[in-house]
Formats: C-alpha cells, structure tokens, sequence
C-alpha cells in the first residue's frame, strides 16, 4: 500500500505537470503559426493582384520590336548618309 | 456500502489522477485540432494565391527572354553602327563621354573596347564624332542624360550645336556676304541679262 501512495504522488506531483507543460507547448506553438499563415495569405493575394499587369507584358514586347524595326531603319539610313571611320 | 464500491483511498487517488490527466489531454488535443484546421483553412487560400502566382507569371520568362533578344539586337545594331562610322576608339570615347565610365565595360561584340583608351571627346573632335555627337547627345532625347544636361537646347538647337564647330573665320566679324550689309559692295552689272561675253572654258 505504501507503494500505491508512493505511485499517487509520483502521477500527481511529476507526470501530471510534465503533461500539461507539454500540452500547452503544442497548443501555444499551434497557436502561433495560425497569424503566420493568415499573413502569407494576405501576401500571397496581394502579390497575385500585384501581377495582374504581367499581361502588359505582351503589349511591351511588341513596341520594343516595333522600336528596334524603326532603329534598324534609322541605322540602314544613317549608315547610307554617312561616311565610315 | 456495497462491495463493488468500497474501494481503498490509494486506489480511488489513482483512479481520479488518471482521469483529471485524460481529461486535460482530451482538452488540449481538442483546443491543437481547432488550431490545425484553422491552419489547414489558412494554407488552403495560400495554395490559392500561390497558384495564381505560378499562372500569372509563367509567360513573363519567355517574354523577357524575346524582349532582351530584340533588345540585343537592337544594341548590337546600334554599337556595330557607331564603330563602323566613328572607329572603335571614338565610339568607346563618345560613349564615355554621354555615360562617364560606360567605357569601361567596353562593347559587347567588339573585344578590346573595354580595354580601348577612349579619347576626351569634348577636346578631341573628328568628323565622324562630331557627326555622331550631334545625333547622340545634342539631341532633344538626351536632355535627361545622366552625364548632366544635352548640349543641345531643343528650343535653340542651332547656336547650341555652331558652338560644337571650330568656327573657320575665328575673330572675324561673320557679316553677310551679299546684301546691303556686305563688306563688299559691286557695282550692279551693267550687261545683267545680256549675251555672255565670255564662254567658260571647258576643261580637255
């Protein structure tokens, strides 16, 4: 019987602590990837919005060929007009 | 008191620690799984924005690959055409002289521009810089030149660009030629109209 008494306070004193300690470590670290993950998100959605121009990008490839075609006809005539070194 | 309850005090202690330690698991555990789905939900509209990020951005490589393409295109046409006319070292002089330094990352295609001495084209003039300068820098588009502002004024482009030239009559008066103004007066030609009274003669 005094051993039983010893197993009590063994469980009450030692393993009954150590168990919450460890609960609320899991909890608290659950807890707070919770406002992390909400701020990736609002990230991820404005870096998405933020690419909506990527389109555009069609439109500038297009007006740099069309600007190369008008200096590769700049660059026909001025080597016509001018002399070379 | 019956004989399934009498039960001594160590063993009721037990009993009663286990299930106060069950019961502050089950409350943990449930309060982790509310936390996990919360976390689950939050991940879910991540993946969402993720994956538009992928979509939207999945043309932007082969554009600016085509992009600096034409743009190499372009800047070889332009450096090509520069030495050609104004030769390797003035054209590694002139660019330097738009773009302090430039000339030490030399031209692209052509090996040894870096290591070319550019000559100070502002005291060096030849006829192929000068040519050149007045279509680089004097022009209207160069006013936001890094270098400090165009030497040309787009309002007063002429007298601007005169004071690149050495000017040939240097001290004299620039009067006019012709006109009442004139230094030289000619008496008006009395046969103005008539017969020519001597052919020019013809070179053999």
């Amino acid at each position: 019987m005094t051993l039983w008494w010893i197993g009590n306070v063994v469980l009450i004193a030692v393993i009954a602590p150590v168990v919450v300690v460890l609960l609320r470590g899991v909890l608290g670290a659950t807890r707070s990837i919770v406002p992390k993950v909400d701020r990736i998100a609002a990230v991820a959605a404005d870096a998405s919005r933020d690419l909506d121009a990527v389109p555009l990008l069609l439109t500038t490839q297009s007006q740099v060929a069309r600007t190369i075609e008008v200096v590769g006809d700049y660059g026909g005539s001025l080597n016509t007009i001018l002399d070379d070194a | 008191m019956p004989a399934v309850l009498a039960l001594d005090a160590a063993p009721a202690v037990t009993l009663v620690a286990v299930v106060v330690i069950i019961a502050v698991l089950v409350a943990y555990l449930v309060a982790v799984i509310l936390q996990l789905r919360r976390i689950s939900a939050g991940l879910d509209v991540v993946a969402g924005s993720v994956g538009e990020l992928v979509s939207k951005t999945e043309p932007v490589g082969q554009v600016v690959h085509t992009i600096n393409g034409q743009l190499d295109a372009g800047v070889d046409l332009l450096e090509g055409l520069l030495v050609r006319k104004a030769g390797l070292e003035d054209a590694v002089g002139l660019v330097d002289g738009l773009y302090p330094g430039a000339a030490a990352a030399g031209f692209r295609q052509f090996k040894g521009s870096a290591t070319a001495r550019p000559p100070r084209i502002g005291e060096t003039y030849t006829r192929g810089t000068l040519t050149l300068a007045r279509l680089g820098r004097e022009a209207p588009i160069a006013t936001a030149n890094p270098a400090g502002p165009a030497i040309r004024n787009a309002s007063a482009s002429s007298s601007a660009s005169r004071r690149l030239y050495g000017d040939p009559r240097k001290g004299v008066h620039r009067s006019p030629a012709i006109g009442v103004g004139a230094p030289v007066q000619y008496a008006p030609d009395e046969d103005v109209g008539g017969p020519r009274k001597h052919l020019p003669s013809r070179e053999s």
